[in-house]
């Protein structure tokens, strides 16, 4: 099947290594495309975090980590570019739900403008925040409640919430972190459902240790193993027919 | 502002910690100096003369005041905080009666010195001399026993939470080997927080070694070496809170020299309990 | 035996207030708290006649609330600061230091830190002063300040950090408009604490405000202060009656600081 969207986002040679020599991820090539969900999977400990947050320089923040090669964002080299910037670029969604606990539901959607200084006028400010709760489906849920805090809200909505969070400032590409393996399973199912929905606004890239969610959901699947790219491929190929032997024992359960 | 220079700044303040330290040894020492060269430092530890019309001073009877108030009281609360360490560590844990325990001593720990000092000379003073110990009331003993009173909070809490940390495990393999709660107590739990619990009171000791109000107002206030622990005396503490008004020349600088002592003392006390606890740790 | 000795505690504690609210209740009124400190002659008089000593602490209660709060604007923002640089550097060696060097203040007795500020403030302004007594308390208040600060900041999850730091949140906003909030409450209960703590000392405020006669607002006179006023009332026969009403207020203002600061670590624990 021709994939007829633009590239976003294109992987060279990256790799990420914590110590000397040891290599968490090594020489990932790799395309990515726009309006498009990219599953990143593989048995625990085989580098997809690490790439994940090698992308939008979450790795900084703890020292000794190196990162050779390159990410180009739009033509840009995100590790030559100032981190802050590029991380306004690529929205990040975690494992455990974390809106953060004082502020209240309108604010922590906002709160990327906050913390970046950019000021918004109040209607602005109302339009940004009923659009990206309408977006994840939590607007009628909470729309009297703006200015509570998110705590009442259940795990999956909070995890909306922290989408909406994300979103709220636009960027290039959604990064979403195992976002549903804390969730139950109805939280899971409409976080999917609303995947589905976002990606037609954007780029969406997600780890998950769950094949059948990457099978659910995602157009292109990444199948890693201790580090290394194994296949980079459309899922419904991966899954069915897939060319690598790796990624078949993985894909029917013969480790991982 | 930049996340560098941020960064920066941020070390640049937590120097300030340093500094103050710092600046306080260089102060001490350098306003003990006169005395100490004057006197030596050897004699001034070892002299009990504290002769202000000779100009002749010495620290003994003070230092000799300040440990035998601190270590008396040291003993005296020991078996109170030790039973209400227990209490509330492991006897009554979590009870509602524990929790009054812990309220009730909270509240004695937020006293401040100078009502404990009034309190002391009103209250236990008077007791000190119905009993017929001392015709004044004042003292070593009456000023322990208040200080006992002061650091039973501070001794007591520290050496429940090493209590607390005794693991359950532990403790059931006991009672499944046949024990009493008495016999577990002895035999597995204060081995086992034994280190904490007594860092806990050395820690407590070097609360009682620096504590001057109350001290003054109960000890007597004499400046001989105490020759008994009903005799009055003096303290590092309260010497210097009595005669710092006036003093200058060669007496202030004892006192600046007694004031270096005590805080190097403190400070050892002090060290040794830290260290014991994070070897526990 | 262990209930016997642990209840025995009770007595102290009970012993103190009422012996200090039994004493003391007579003098409280409006005036207590609003007019100057009488002299001893007033007093003499007062007693005389079986009267109430007249006049109050008002300059103390000043005095305490200025010398306090001057204290916690300087201790406060560089405790807090200082424990978030400690927070964000726990393997530093140089961090180490500091934090060690911060728990060494902590055991210096308050009247050593009352002579050293002595030596600093007071000669060189020449004369005693509410700003000397509040650098002594600002450098007893630190440590406090500092350790709770980041004792709070350690128990906080980090994934509240990194979600800050993933909207392109710089460092310094992430500290301010994320972590210091999440955080507030404990730092708070840590200011409540060193405040009631340093509220009630005296030592360190003989040798550095002295104590006047009448409400000072200067920061370059000598102050009174509740706990000084108490050592002078003390020493002073005519005037000793004062001392309980005193110790009353100084008491009922220490434990409402303390049953304060536990409310709100315990709703915060829930």
């Amino acid at each position: 099947m021709e994939i007829k969207n633009n590239i976003i986002m294109s992987l060279k040679d990256l790799s990420v290594s914590y110590t000397e020599g040891i290599y968490a991820v090594k020489d990932v090539t790799a395309d990515l495309l726009d309006k498009n969900i990219t599953a990143i999977m593989g048995p625990s400990g085989c580098g997809k975090s690490t790439l994940l947050r090698a992308i939008n320089r979450m790795h900084e923040l703890y020292s000794n980590i190196k990162v050779t090669g390159e990410i180009n964002l739009k033509n840009n080299n995100v590790l030559k570019m100032n981190p802050m910037s590029v991380r306004k670029m690529a929205g990040m969604v975690f494992q455990r739900p974390n809106p953060f606990p004082t502020m209240s539901i309108a604010d922590n959607v906002m709160a990327g403008y906050k913390l970046n200084g950019i000021r918004k006028s109040k209607s602005e400010r109302e339009e940004i925040i009923k659009n990206s709760l309408t977006d994840v489906g939590l607007w009628n849920e909470v729309k009297d409640s703006l200015n509570k805090k998110g705590s009442f809200l259940s795990g999956g909505q909070q995890q909306r919430l922290c989408i909406a969070r994300a979103i709220a400032l636009k960027p290039e590409i959604l990064l979403l972190d195992e976002p549903t393996s804390a969730l139950d399973p109805i939280a899971t199912s409409k976080i999917e459902d609303l995947l589905l929905e976002l990606k037609k606004q954007f780029a969406i890239i997600i780890v998950t240790h769950n094949m059948s969610q990457a099978a659910r959901i995602s157009d292109s699947s990444m199948f890693m193993y201790l580090g290394e790219l194994i296949e980079y491929d459309n899922t419904k190929k991966m899954f069915t027919n897939p060319s690598n032997k790796k990624t078949e024992e993985y894909l029917t359960g013969n480790f991982g | 502002m930049t996340d560098k220079i941020f960064k920066q700044l941020l070390f640049v303040l937590s120097l300030i910690v340093l500094f103050i330290t710092a600046g306080m040894i260089y102060s001490l020492v350098s306003g003990s100096l006169p005395a100490l060269r004057e006197f030596g430092i050897f004699h001034f530890i070892s002299s009990s003369e504290w002769d202000p019309k000779a100009e002749n001073y010495g620290a003994l009877p003070f230092i000799v005041g300040t440990l035998l108030t601190s270590f008396l009281a040291l003993l005296i609360s020991l078996p109170f905080s030790l039973s209400i360490a227990l209490f509330t560590g492991e006897y009554y844990k979590n009870s509602r009666f524990s929790r009054i325990i812990s309220s009730f001593v909270n509240l004695l720990s937020g006293v401040p010195s100078i009502v404990y000092g009034l309190w002391g000379f009103y209250s236990i003073r008077p007791i000190i001399i119905n009993m017929g110990i001392s015709s004044n009331g004042l003292g070593i003993l009456t000023s322990s026993i208040v200080l006992a009173i002061m650091i039973i909070p501070y001794a007591s809490s520290l050496s429940s939470e090493f209590l607390g940390m005794v693991p359950a495990n532990l403790k059931e393999a006991s009672y499944s080997l046949g024990s009493t709660r008495l016999e577990m107590i002895r035999n597995v739990m204060i081995p086992y927080a034994s280190s904490g619990v007594t860092a806990s009171y050395i820690l407590a000791l070097g609360r009682a070694l620096g504590e001057t109000m109350a001290v003054t107002m109960l000890i007597g206030n004499t400046n001989n070496l105490p020759s008994s622990l009903i005799a009055t005396g003096n303290s590092m503490a309260s010497i210097i809170a009595n005669q710092f008004g006036e003093a200058d020349g060669l007496k202030l600088s004892s006192l600046i020299a007694i004031a270096l002592l005590l805080m190097l003392i403190t400070a050892f006390i002090n060290l040794i309990g830290k260290l014991i606890i994070r070897r526990f740790q | 035996m262990v209930c016997v000795l642990s209840s025995i505690i009770a007595i102290p504690l009970f012993s103190i207030v009422w012996k200090v609210v039994s004493k003391g209740y007579k003098q409280i009124s409006l005036e207590f708290f609003t007019q100057n400190i009488p002299n001893s002659w007033e007093a003499s008089l007062a007693l005389k006649s079986g009267n109430i000593i007249p006049g109050g602490i008002a300059p103390g209660i000043t005095g305490s609330l200025f010398m306090v709060a001057i204290a916690s604007l300087m201790a406060i923002p560089l405790g807090i600061t200082i424990g978030v640089y400690l927070c964000e550097n726990p393997n530093n060696k140089y961090a180490s230091i500091v934090r060690f060097i911060s728990d060494l203040l902590q055991g210096v007795p308050s009247i050593v830190i009352g002579l050293i500020t002595y030596s600093w403030v007071v000669t060189t302004l020449k004369s005693y002063s509410a700003l000397a007594a509040s650098v002594a308390l600002t450098i007893m208040m630190l440590p406090m300040i500092i350790r709770s600060t980041e004792e709070t900041l350690k128990m906080l999850p980090n994934s509240l950090k990194e979600s800050a730091l993933a909207l392109g949140a710089s460092r310094i906003k992430t500290t301010y408009y994320v972590i210091i909030p999440s955080a507030f409450s404990g730092i708070f209960t840590g200011i409540l604490l060193s405040v009631s703590r340093v509220i009630g000392e005296t030592a360190p405020l003989l040798l550095t405000s002295l104590g006047s006669s009448s409400i000072n607002w200067n920061i370059f006179s000598p102050t009174s202060s509740i706990p000084t006023l108490i050592w002078d009332f003390y020493n002073d026969p005519n005037l000793l009656n004062m001392v309980w009403s005193s110790s009353l207020i100084l008491l009922t203002i220490v434990f409402v600081l303390n049953y304060i600061a536990k409310t709100v670590s315990q709703s915060r624990n829930n």
